[in-house]
């Protein structure tokens, strides 16, 4: 199912929470919503939900007007940064609420429940509650829970901004692999930029209740179309009147073409890479990344004057 | 040891005159009458709490208008107010004489309006902490999965504030089970028709019956602690889920 | 529409029930002018009976104050034996009838009673006067500072009595400046839950006092003493007053109530 929001705008009294944005997903796609607190991330994806009602503009799922349709009526499935587990049912209840809403045969039931605790992989969990499994594992059971009902769309709002780093490592993961797995039309709020390059097909950047671009993980990285854009997608430093990312500096003993002087103030290598801090003329930091080999061959050290200049043609001007 | 010693008296002098005088008493028509009378009252309020004060609790934290705030203090009133007073102002709204022409004195529906009176606050402040925590996004994933706004009340809201509306229920009868100030001017304490067993009680001290008294005084004890034990294990089993 | 439904009935319910009976107390009061509400109030026995209440009530709320702080601070600060069944008396008189406590006063107190015989043979007279009358009203009214202030210690914890033992605080040095401080609105609020407890005390007082109008008679007394015998003014003039005193003991009560309790 395709979704279509179509210059939607939402205000929360004197706060505009999203302003004009319109935004195509294709049906079958995994798609990201990226951007930093109070970006207007959120929101949107409740708007897509039902769970708020625009201001203005409107929601089109599946080339229907679902604008003025009540979240009952829209047939998504929606988990929560907090899981919102039924934590007065069992497992297996919570995750069969959805089914027993549509009045389905007990056996149909049953069958689909066991079908996705085991695709989830509690299935051993069925008789617990909420509060005796882990936050990954309650998430794991949310998503079942929404998956169950066979909805047209899969919306998660920030799904693993509650979990530790290891278990939202592994969890993000398991969403790619599922997602190849069921085809659900898919997407997910994040605000962690790394999250949303590594997990989906298309980001969508917000800023303050905008849309700033949307794109491929790798065109919104090679191509920004703004200083926002770059500076969220990865880092970027000032160099002279650009910005260019760390991997995109290079460094020399002699000034050459537009090379401005810097003063290395730290070197760290991490594996296969070498960290080096620099400070410039007017005291801005800057950080580049280059190549163990090249660090050896240059001989940096602390405390050397030397010369930066950006590499690729990946910058940013302006 | 202000509190311990008076009831471990009470219990001894029930026995005074012998278990065959014990069982008279308790089981003379006028004492079983007013007992019945007592713990009838007390379900129909219980259930009259349960209900409204759920409404008020739920009015109260999810409702906005002017003067809410007013309104949650005024629940307080019943703490406030003597019961003598509370059974007075009742008499007067609802007694012989009332401007809206609804006497109910020397009725049993005055004992249960008596009886709501006092024990208004009690489910509605055991319900309105428990509302207020309620993770609002489990109503929103129910509706999200399909539920209608009456199955998200039934289903998600009623099983979580259950156990705030069983401890209000506690509370309601232990107090209405032993009420006398508000109750004494309205009911009119008729024997057999509007005597509680906290009128029935005073009145065997008055007439010099102290072990006869005494008995029916047990007699409500036990039953108060039954009640409670009973309201505990209910609370308990409801909330099986919130232990690992 | 559906929407103002739970606000009609909440609001139809608390007008019915509490707040249309207490305006009709006004009304009543003044039912045959004022000058007899002035005699009602200056007369006597009234005076007396206020007078009555007056005593039982300085006399129960400041015991009940410091016991309720130390239980308090014992049962949240200290281990001992049977704790668990001190916090589960301190609950008993709310659960009690009033009746079944006046009566058990009566049966300890009176002249044949466990402590009563003693007493009375030292010329020690607790029934049918004051003593007793005090005892009931302390009974009834124990649980209130201590149910304030054991939730309000257990969240504090103890970490800043700590932090002042640590910079040489002695013990009750500790206490003043930093326990009591801290506490202080709990235990002002439950000051005032004892105090309107004192005031409307009706069941076990009435056991225990023999009611001798003039003589041991409470405001709460006074009122079915006068009801029951056809002053109805009387009864709504005292009445009045105890109900006008309540609304500032509201008041006072939603002005100093601890914050977790509020919606």
């Amino acid at each position: 199912m395709s979704i279509e929001i179509r210059n939607v705008t939402k205000r929360f009294g004197e706060h505009t929470a999203v302003d004009g944005v319109s935004l195509l997903v294709e049906s079958g796609s995994l798609t990201a919503l990226l951007g930093p607190s109070g970006s207007g991330k959120s929101t949107l994806l409740r708007l897509v939900a039902g769970l708020e009602t625009p201001d203005a503009g409107e929601i089109v799922l599946s080339g229907e007007l679902a604008t003025s349709l009540a979240p009952q009526q829209r047939n998504v499935g929606f988990v929560f940064q907090h899981y919102a587990a039924f934590k007065h049912m069992t497992v297996h209840d919570n995750v069969a609420f959805g089914l027993k809403i549509r009045k389905r045969p007990k056996a149909e039931i049953a069958a689909r429940v066991e079908e996705l605790l085991t695709l989830v992989g509690l299935q051993a969990y069925g008789r617990r509650y909420p509060a005796q499994l882990s936050g990954g594992q309650r998430q794991r059971m949310a998503l079942a829970r929404a998956l169950a009902p066979e909805p047209k769309v899969l919306l998660l709002d920030e799904p693993f901004g509650a979990l530790d780093a290891r278990v939202r490592a592994e969890l993000r993961d398991w969403l790619r692999r599922l997602h190849d797995e069921v085809h659900v039309t898919t997407v997910f709020v994040t605000h962690d930029q790394e999250e949303a390059m590594e997990v989906a097909d298309r980001v969508a950047v917000l800023n303050e209740g905008r849309l700033e671009q949307v794109g491929s993980p790798l065109e919104l990285y090679d191509t920004p179309s703004s200083e926002f854009v770059m500076r969220f997608v990865g880092d970027a430093h000032r160099l002279a009147d650009r910005l260019v990312r760390p991997h995109d500096i290079a460094l020399a003993r002699e000034p050459y073409g537009s090379s401005v002087e810097v003063e290395v103030e730290r070197i760290r290598v991490l594996g296969a890479d070498a960290r080096v801090d620099l400070v410039d003329g007017e005291g801005e930091r800057l950080v580049a990344r280059i190549p163990r080999e090249e660090l050896e061959q240059l001989g940096l050290e602390r405390g050397e004057i030397v010369w930066a200049a950006p590499a690729a043609e990946r910058v940013f001007a302006g | 040891m202000i509190v311990v010693l008076p009831i471990a008296a009470l219990v001894w002098e029930s026995k005074r005159d012998g278990a065959h005088t014990f069982r008279q008493v308790v089981s003379s028509p006028e004492a079983v009458a007013a007992l019945k009378l007592t713990l009838g009252a007390a379900a129909v309020v219980a259930l009259l709490n349960a209900l409204f004060g759920t409404v008020i609790a739920w009015v109260l934290v999810r409702d906005d208008f002017r003067g809410k705030t007013l309104v949650n203090a005024v629940i307080d009133l019943p703490f406030a107010l003597p019961t003598i007073v509370a059974g007075l102002t009742l008499l007067a709204l609802y007694g012989p004489q009332s401007p809206v022409g609804l006497n109910v004195a020397f009725t049993r529906t005055a004992i249960v309006l008596a009886l709501c009176f006092v024990t208004l606050p009690f489910v509605v402040r055991t319900v309105q902490p428990v509302l207020h925590e309620l993770d609002r996004e489990m109503e929103e994933a129910a509706r999200s999965l399909g539920a209608s706004e009456l199955v998200v009340f039934a289903r998600i809201v009623l099983p979580n504030i259950l156990p705030g509306i069983l401890s209000g229920v506690a509370l309601t009868l232990a107090r209405a089970v032993g009420e006398i100030g508000a109750v004494v001017l309205i009911s009119g304490n008729l024997p057999y028709k509007t005597e509680v067993s906290s009128v029935f009680v005073m009145n065997r001290i008055e007439s010099g019956d102290s072990a006869g008294a005494a008995a029916v005084a047990v007699v409500l004890l036990v039953v108060s602690f039954a009640l409670l034990l009973a309201i505990g294990g209910l609370r308990f089993l409801v909330t099986r889920h919130e232990r690992a | 529409m559906r929407r103002y439904a739970p606000r009609v009935v909440a609001l139809g319910y608390l007008t019915g029930i509490l707040l249309a009976p207490l305006a009709m107390v006004f009304w009543r009061t003044f039912d045959h002018g004022v000058s007899p509400f002035w005699h009602a109030l200056t007369n006597g026995e009234t005076l007396h009976a206020f007078q009555v209440t007056l005593l039982l009530t300085v006399i129960a709320v400041p015991l009940n104050t410091v016991f309720g702080v130390v239980v308090g601070l014992a049962i949240v600060r200290h281990r001992f034996p049977g704790k668990g069944l001190l916090n589960a008396f301190i609950d008993l008189p709310l659960a009690l009838s009033p009746v079944v406590v006046g009566l058990a006063l009566f049966l300890l107190y009176g002249r044949t009673g466990w402590f009563g015989s003693w007493l009375t043979r030292h010329g020690v007279q607790m029934l049918f006067a004051w003593p007793a009358m005090a005892l009931a009203t302390i009974f009834v009214s124990v649980p209130f500072v201590a149910r304030e202030v054991i939730p309000t210690l257990r969240e504090l914890g103890d970490e800043q009595e700590q932090a002042a033992v640590t910079l040489g605080a002695s013990a009750w040095q500790t206490f003043r400046r930093i326990t009591l401080p801290s506490i202080r609105w709990a235990v002002v609020y439950g000051v005032v839950l004892t105090t309107a407890r004192c005031l409307g005390e009706f069941g076990a007082v009435a056991i225990v006092s023999g009611r001798i109008v003039g003589r041991t008679e409470t405001a709460t007394l006074r009122v079915q003493d006068a009801y029951e015998n056809f002053d109805s003014t009387g009864a709504y003039t005292v009445g009045l007053v105890l109900a006008a005193i309540a609304v500032v003991v509201l008041v006072v009560m939603t002005l100093t109530k601890p914050k977790e309790q509020t919606a």
